[in-house]
């Protein structure tokens, strides 16, 4: 019923648009640096710990670059990067939500006659569907390069080595199957912190529950949406 | 004229508003008066459907409200503007873009000719220097103020508020009360305030209902508000030992 509601009723469509760029103002661009910081961090500690686990000397250095590859793709880029998706613009979506319902503000959008669920909700979900797929890509990037940088400076594995790993038996279906995912993810996230927002009741300390079940449920309904994909699509 | 017709409403079984009935004139300041609990709130919620009544209608102007369609309910929604009890101003927005936000979104005006209005209203108000100003950044009887102008910019034909003197100081109080009345009288709008503030029934109570446990128990205006013989009206009316002595003396 919150999800049909966003569609009834609406604005024009220059209200969305504008509010859309906001939104992925907000929920992408301000989001960029610590999914850099998370996602190189992350490259750079698989390389390390895929290569204190691979000790056989049969098996090639290169190895370590295709499982940074394969992890980050499939797995850490997607995943993990929703989960801090969740905490950080869920969160904030919640609490923004929550705040606006407490103080009547959301009221205020019903009596002038606007559908408040689609001229608040709407223009979160669209943009976090346009920004988190990007962020994704991003994060995809710099967690290999991560991997790149730590593997060569302490001397893991040699630049050429990490190249063709990286290169070798690459699979083109597995960023079509981590953008399937970024776009499951940033629905979920938006749409739940969302819901959890704009029906918050009470004061101060229920805008603060709303945000921590915001973030909770989200990340609950990523992990399982992240298991059912995997059998689904793999 | 907005008339209310039998209104009930009950929340988990408990009667909050037991069948209100009442006409609230155009170009009169018409109030809801009674202590807290009795169900003010909920009636102007009832009227503006924000709550939806469990029996009863409301009609704006002779057009039925309570059971429209979303497309007749959001014509005459866009007619009313509100003034909420802490102001419900937006936070993300200047005091300029919340005055200018229902041009914004309800009208096809050009930029120029909303900015003319927005400070035109916010004259109104007496801020004429706070446009670039945020909500944090002003007072409650401020926030107030720039909550009527942005009650008032789209040209409404009714106008409620929701206890607009709650938190504020006796001066402010009365400079929000007047300000209600002077915009009812001079745009001739249909204006329902809820209050319990005995200083706003003396000053603008042109029509007065007065509720007591969700009943309608007294209907009347400031004329003859001390001369009632409602035993429960007179306990609300004549709570503080001044007025007590004042309906004593005469």
């Amino acid at each position: 019923m919150f999800l049909g509601s966003l569609f009834i009723n609406r604005e024009s469509f220059s209200t969305y648009f504008k509010l859309t760029i906001e939104e992925c103002s907000l929920i992408g661009v301000n989001s960029i640096i610590l999914v850099a910081i998370v996602s190189s961090f992350m490259g750079a500690v698989t390389t390390l710990q895929t290569a204190y686990n691979l000790i056989n000397p049969l098996i090639p250095d290169y190895v370590i670059s295709l499982v940074v590859r394969d992890m980050t793709i499939l797995e850490l880029a997607p995943t993990i990067i929703a989960i801090i998706f969740a905490g950080k613009v869920g969160s904030s979506m919640a609490g923004g939500l929550g705040t606006m319902r407490i103080t009547e503000q959301i009221d205020a959008l019903e009596v002038m006659g606007i559908n408040s669920s689609s001229y608040l909700v709407l223009p979160k979900v669209i943009a976090s569907i346009l920004m988190y797929p990007l962020l994704v890509i991003l994060a995809g990037i710099l967690s290999i390069m991560g991997g790149y940088l730590v593997g060569s400076l302490a001397g893991i594995i040699s630049p050429t080595d990490y190249i063709y790993g990286i290169r070798f038996d690459f699979n083109e279906f597995t960023v079509m199957f981590a953008l399937i995912k970024s776009f499951v993810f940033a629905f979920l996230v938006s749409t739940i912190s969302s819901y959890k927002g704009f029906y918050t009741s009470g004061g101060a300390l229920e805008v603060g529950i709303a945000s921590t079940q915001a973030v909770t449920t989200s990340v609950i309904a990523i992990l399982f949406a992240d298991y059912f994909l995997a059998q689904l699509l793999l | 004229m907005i008339e209310i017709e039998n209104i009930h409403k009950a929340y988990n079984g408990t009667p909050i508003l037991n069948g209100i009935s009442g006409k609230f004139e155009q170009g009169k300041t018409n109030l809801i008066l009674g202590a807290s609990g009795t169900g003010k709130s909920v009636l102007l919620k009832c009227i503006v459907g924000l709550t939806q009544p469990d029996e009863g209608r409301v009609l704006y102007d002779n057009r039925e409200f309570t059971t429209a369609n979303k497309t007749v309910k959001t014509e005459i929604r866009r007619e009313i503007g509100m003034l909420f009890q802490g102001g419900a101003l937006f936070d993300s927005k200047n005091v300029e873009q919340n005055v200018m936000f229902p041009l914004d979104i309800l009208t096809k005006m050009p930029l120029d000719e909303k900015l003319d209005r927005v400070n035109f209203c916010l004259k109104r108000v007496g801020l004429e220097d706070t446009n670039k100003k945020m909500p944090s950044e002003i007072s409650g009887g401020m926030k107030k103020r720039v909550g009527i102008a942005r009650a008032i910019v789209n040209s409404s034909r009714y106008l409620f508020c929701d206890e607009p003197n709650s938190g504020l100081d006796p001066q402010t109080s009365i400079l929000i009360d007047n300000l209600i009345k002077e915009i009812t009288e001079e745009y001739d709008i249909t204006t329902i305030v809820v209050t319990h503030d005995m200083n706003s029934v003396m000053e603008i109570g042109d029509n007065i209902l007065f509720l007591y446990k969700g009943n309608k128990l007294w209907e009347g205006n400031n004329q003859n508000i001390v001369d009632s013989d409602v035993e429960e009206l007179n306990d609300f009316v004549f709570a503080n030992k001044m007025m007590r002595g004042l309906k004593e003396n005469s």
